[in-house]
């Protein structure tokens, strides 16, 4: 008996080596953590159950048959963070370089199935090369196995990928349809072709970092939606991440002590709003105001910066907030703003999570640029995100709401459940010089008598009180008192309960 | 006495002259430029006019204006302030042609006093002891060289309508003179509109102080005891007392009935204040007067318990003074610091922009201290360019100057600002500074302690061992909320560790939990860095920014800025990070590679938000070491950028005029 428990801890010793002391030694001089490292940084202290330790590869081509390192390139298993269950797998990069074998892929498609099953969120954090070559066909296959298994959970637990290393080819499209990525600076890229390729099929030069580094993909092709500057920091704030979401869509929201009353007035916000209506202002400002402890979690924050995202509380229950961003393009919706706010949108209305909206928005941007990358649909994605979510919406107008983007930032037509407006609120087609040239052609070349109807246009139509007079806003209220009558709000939404008509699925214009 | 007053000013002179009015049942005006529209002092005041555009030129300058909104208001009289129109002789005359009282001395005393050259002469007859210089105006470059050079290194040049440091300019060298002329000249027209400048001997090591002084319309004049204004930055104030370390009560005697003295020649019949500069051997010379109500002012009302403002009013009104110079007694100590919309980790730099956070201490009796804050904003003003950017006046009294201090240290610890860059980490060093608590001062101090700019101290190792505390007695709160998230498993495993790693710079502090329970208030005790377990106490709460508490008996203010995966302490002038983390998570930080920020090196980045004023290069040009690049204009200040070694200019960025915020790259460099 006690050799055979003496065996056991043999083999999990070696095991737990991966692929040797000079190959770990190697990935910490890259800066980087191994498998077995990142997942204990992540999950709580010793709560790590591993699945599928002794897992090999079976292929016998290319000689693979001599070479087998028990668990096969990942890490997989389950444990908790702040003591709620979370499943994990963790690419390992120093065996056979992280690289996707028909069992590697089975066990990562055992946890995928049993975070599902269970109705857990499930993290994965990438380190490799891609598909084993050696594998052939049996590689790709266990791709899309795994690919099908994400599609299935999307909408139903939260799915997040962590790139901490190389990812690329078939180990992209995986991340590419959970919920959220998130790189480490100058240790991680992504790309589906790799600078080699790019080299032979385009002739561009480009390295691995121009071609899919974490700058890249925060900023310009939005892929990822968040970027940190190494492992620790990435998985310690993972745990904060996950802190905010619910197990599943049936699962409740998280609620923690709020050692913050929501009873209070910040008198500061009353002086927010510029005198002068074409200077900007921090909205973030407001939203840490309005959240708990001004503790915000911001997402895609690097990427078309018009519109804010991400997730905060309010009396201690998660909120996503979306708002226009008055100091960036004036908080103009354009094609990224749009995509990126309705992917948020459509997360929380996924997830069951309360949405707060700020508008600020003059309108949507015009230009050739905009209308040839499909702004119509893309701005019509964001509309049909609000118009489709059944969760709670609270929206605040704080300034400009113009024309279509007016209605289409969780306006009370889009069933917004409660729709506020700060008193500085211009809720009109457009504003006024534009308006008045249109509507007064005739006067265009009498400067006293355009100026006379922007005087009259500003004084009816660049207030709350139109809109207030249809009810298209339910109620006016002091700035100061934004964070007390969100928390209200929110509370009387708790129960709220609203379905859509049954359907397969919808046809978001994609 | 008057039914209403209008105040002619601004900001927290503004806010402190109304409050005044107000306890003495005078009704108040307050006028105000298009930045001020919903600025403190325009809330607090009985009723507002609106003067014109934010530049000051426009609006609190004009003396029309001023007049106009008296007219339309019914305002008997006029409190100036300090600054602005305050010591401008025909603002006084016009209002007294429109029979409107002004709160300050007569005209004839503001002429004479006003004007830094014709009151040295006034002193010199008034036989006061006055410092070598040339008593007037130099007409260019080379007369200022000629004129120094007579007088004998170092030389002072100095804008005749100055103040406040401005145009003003001190001259070791021949090249400094000539530069520090034309400099000291264009910023006296652009401040003051008029471009006159004089010369006169720099004093080394001198002690700037001042004594204030009051007089009546009935002939009486007294003096309230001194000012030490030494700790000085550019010839701006940063930090006053009362009374001065230095003087003993014969110099004070002295200098006070000197003061006098000049006083009663002028027939000054206001609050005023006569400024010496005293050396080391307590020799003192006159200075200037300064014909109006100082910034500095009340660390005098703080020991002699007098209203100056009050007394000015009451003196403008008619009355005689309430009392006699037997009657005035000095008791205690105080101080003041100036916090300043600055940057101090960046040459003090303006700081401008919207105040997101601002959170004085608390006023009143704190123990055996008073703390006192004049101010003029609130949360959510906005810091323009327009004005000086003093946001506030913290004064502490106590029965002692250490005590005074210390007091000062812990006010400064709890002052929440954010939303723009502030010295208080200057001034909470200042504070510390043995020096500075020696008494051990003069003009040059920041200067001598501070030769390469004020720089983050690092924390020694009691501190370190406080922060790390701090930073796990933060940690165990928000982790023992999370300990109660539902849906979790039971038995959970997410328990509380009783033992941490805190991250200081590159250390890692080993912090035990050794005993007590989590709750607020909290009661702990932590063993750190293997030391005896000390008690940790404190009624925080997540999201408050200020962290009150003890730990090891002793009390500890300290500030908390969440940053990733933990806190920036912010205490005595410290910023330290710390992040507090488990002993295996530590392990693992530590192979973390040490990321080099980006190289700037090889470019000129805008330092502040300002205005291009000039750009003295072109792309190709090489460059000495010293020589000017460009000149930025913030806060009304001429900031001239000077290159940092020889380099040759490969692009230029910005052109005259632009508007350029921090960081902005203005030019490049091969």
């Amino acid at each position: 008996m006690k050799d055979v428990l003496a065996e056991l801890e043999r083999r999990r010793e070696i095991a737990r080596k991966g692929g040797g002391t000079t190959r770990i030694e190697a990935q910490h001089r890259r800066g980087k953590l191994t498998a077995r490292e990142r997942i204990e940084v992540f999950l709580d202290q010793g709560s790590f159950e591993e699945f599928d330790m002794f897992v090999e590869h079976r292929s016998t081509d290319f000689g693979m048959e001599k070479t087998k390192i028990a668990g096969d390139g990942v890490v997989t298993g389950w444990g908790t963070v702040n003591g709620r269950t979370v499943f994990v797998f963790a690419k390992d990069f120093t065996v056979f370089g992280g690289s996707l074998s028909e069992a590697h892929a089975e066990k990562v498609i055992k946890v995928q199935e049993m975070a599902l099953k269970n109705r857990a969120p499930i993290i994965g954090f990438y380190d490799a090369g891609g598909a084993r070559i050696q594998e052939g066909v049996a590689a790709l296959g266990g791709y899309a196995e795994i690919f099908q298994r994400n599609v299935l959970a999307s909408g139903v637990i939260p799915q997040i990928s962590v790139i901490m290393g190389p990812c690329a080819g078939g180990d992209v499209y995986s991340p590419a349809m959970t919920d959220f990525i998130f790189m480490v600076r100058d240790t991680s890229y992504m790309f589906v072709t790799g600078p080699d390729v790019v080299k032979t099929v385009t002739n561009e030069t480009v390295t691995a970092e121009e071609l899919g580094g974490a700058s890249i993909h925060t900023t310009k092709s939005s892929i990822a939606d968040g970027a940190y500057d190494n492992d620790v920091e990435a998985l310690l704030q993972m745990r904060r991440l996950i802190d905010f979401l619910p197990a599943s869509n049936t699962g409740e929201l998280p609620e923690i002590d709020c050692a913050q009353p929501a009873t209070g007035n910040d008198p500061s916000l009353d002086l927010l709003i510029p005198d002068n209506a074409n200077k900007p202002y921090d909205i973030k400002e407001l939203i840490l105001k309005t959240c708990d402890e001004g503790d915000f979690f911001e997402i895609q924050a690097s990427f078309a910066r018009n519109i804010v995202t991400g997730f905060g509380r309010v009396e201690g229950r998660t909120v996503g907030f979306v708002a226009n961003q008055p100091m960036v393009l004036a908080g103009v919706l354009d094609s990224d703003a749009s995509r990126k706010a309705a992917r948020f949108v459509r997360f929380c209305d996924c997830f069951n999570i309360p949405i707060v909206t700020f508008v600020d928005v003059p309108g949507f941007l015009p230009g050739t640029a905009q209308e040839y990358g499909g702004l119509i649909k893309h701005g019509a994605k964001l509309l049909f995100a609000y118009a489709e979510a059944t969760v709670p919406k609270i929206t605040l107008i704080t300034r400009k709401a113009f024309g279509g983007a007016y209605d289409v930032m969780a306006s009370k037509h889009l069933r917004g459940d409660i729709n506020y407006a700060w008193p500085t609120a211009q809720i009109a087609v457009m504003g006024a010089k534009g308006a008045v040239e249109i509507i007064y052609r005739k006067d265009i070349d009498d400067a006293e008598k355009i100026a006379a109807h922007t005087k009259g246009y500003e004084d009816r139509f660049l207030s709350p009180f139109v809109a207030a007079e249809r009810g298209y806003v339910d109620e006016v209220i002091m700035p100061h008192s934004t964070r007390r009558r969100v928390a209200r709000a929110l509370r009387m939404l708790r129960n709220k309960d609203l379905q859509n008509p049954w359907k397969k699925h919808d046809n978001i214009p994609l | 006495m008057f039914k209403k007053i209008l105040i002619a000013n601004r900001g927290e002179i503004a806010c402190r002259v109304i409050k005044t009015a107000r306890r003495m049942g005078i009704a108040t005006v307050a006028v105000y430029s298009d930045a001020d529209r919903r600025a403190l002092h325009v809330e607090m005041a009985d009723e507002a006019v609106h003067i014109g555009p934010a530049p000051a030129a426009e609006s609190y300058l004009v003396a029309e204006k001023i007049i106009e909104a008296c007219r339309a208001t019914g305002a008997e009289a006029v409190h100036p302030g300090y600054g602005f129109l305050s010591e401008r002789a025909s603002f006084c005359e016009e209002l007294e042609k429109q029979g409107i009282v002004f709160i300050g001395p007569k005209p004839k005393a503001i002429r004479a006093m006003g004007d830094k050259i014709e009151s040295k002469k006034f002193a010199a007859a008034a036989k006061v002891s006055t410092v070598p210089g040339y008593l007037g105006i130099i007409e260019d470059g080379d007369h200022a060289e000629r004129i120094a050079a007579e007088i004998g290194y170092p030389v002072m040049i100095k804008a005749s309508a100055g103040g406040g440091g401005k145009g003003m300019r001190i001259a070791w060298s021949k090249a400094e003179v000539r530069e520090g002329f034309e400099r000291a000249r264009s910023e006296a027209k652009s401040s003051f509109g008029d471009d006159r400048v004089f010369i006169e001997k720099f004093v080394v090591e001198p002690r700037h102080i001042e004594i204030q002084v009051l007089g009546d319309a009935h002939g009486n004049a007294i003096y309230l005891g001194e000012r030490e204004c030494s700790i000085q930055r550019r010839n701006q104030k940063v930090a006053e007392e009362a009374p001065s370390p230095f003087l003993d009560e014969k110099t004070r005697a002295a200098m006070g009935e000197q003061a006098v003295a000049l006083a009663k020649a002028v027939d000054y019949q206001s609050a005023g204040t006569v400024e010496f500069i005293v050396d080391k051997d307590r020799n003192f010379y006159f200075l200037e007067m300064n014909t109006r109500l100082q910034v500095e002012h009340p660390v005098t009302e703080l020991v002699t318990g007098l209203d100056l403002v009050e007394l000015m009013i009451r003196v403008a009104a008619g009355e005689k003074l309430p009392l006699r110079q037997p009657d005035v007694k000095l008791n205690g100590w105080a101080v003041e610091s100036r916090l300043y919309a600055e940057d101090p980790y960046r040459n003090f730099l303006p700081s401008i922009g919207r105040l997101t956070r601002y959170r004085p201490p608390a006023e009143g009796r704190h123990g055996g201290a008073t703390v006192r804050n004049d101010t003029g904003v609130t949360e959510g003003s906005e810091i323009s360019m327009y004005y000086d950017p003093m946001l506030a006046k913290l004064c502490t009294w106590a029965p002692t100057r250490l005590e005074a201090i210390d007091a000062m240290s812990d006010a400064l610890d709890g002052f929440v600002v954010g939303g723009i860059e502030h010295n208080i980490p200057f001034l909470s060093a200042l504070m510390q500074h043995p020096r500075w608590r020696e008494g051990r001062l003069s003009t040059g101090f920041i200067a001598e302690e501070y030769p390469e700019g004020f720089h983050p101290r690092e924390p020694d190792e009691e501190e370190k061992a406080i922060v790390a505390a701090i930073a796990v007695a933060v940690e165990l709160i928000r982790r023992d909320r999370l300990d109660r998230l539902p849906g979790r498993l039971a038995p959970h495993s997410g328990k509380l560790k009783s033992d941490w790693s805190v991250r200081i710079g590159d250390d890692y502090l080993p912090v035990e939990l050794t005993s007590g329970s989590i709750s607020v208030p909290l009661r702990i005790e932590l063993a750190v860095a293997g030391g005896k377990p000390v008690t940790v106490a404190s009624d925080w709460r997540p999201g408050e920014i200020v962290w009150r508490g003890t730990v090891s008996e002793r009390k500890v203010t300290a500030q908390l800025y969440d940053i990733l995966n933990g806190v920036r302490v912010a205490w005595r002038g410290l910023a330290v990070t710390a992040r507090a983390m488990l002993p295996a998570t530590a392990e693992l930080d530590r192979l973390m590679p040490v990321k080099a920020p980006p190289d700037t090196s090889k470019l000129l980045l805008c330092p502040m938000p300002g205005l291009v004023v000039s750009v003295a290069v072109s792309e190709g040009q090489e460059i000495k070491a010293g020589e000017t690049l460009a000149i930025v204009e913030a806060m009304k200040m001429e900031n001239v950028l000077r290159a940092e070694r020889d380099l040759t200019v490969s692009k230029i960025n910005v052109r005259k005029g632009d508007s350029l915020a921090v960081d902005a790259v203005i030019m490049e460099f091969a």
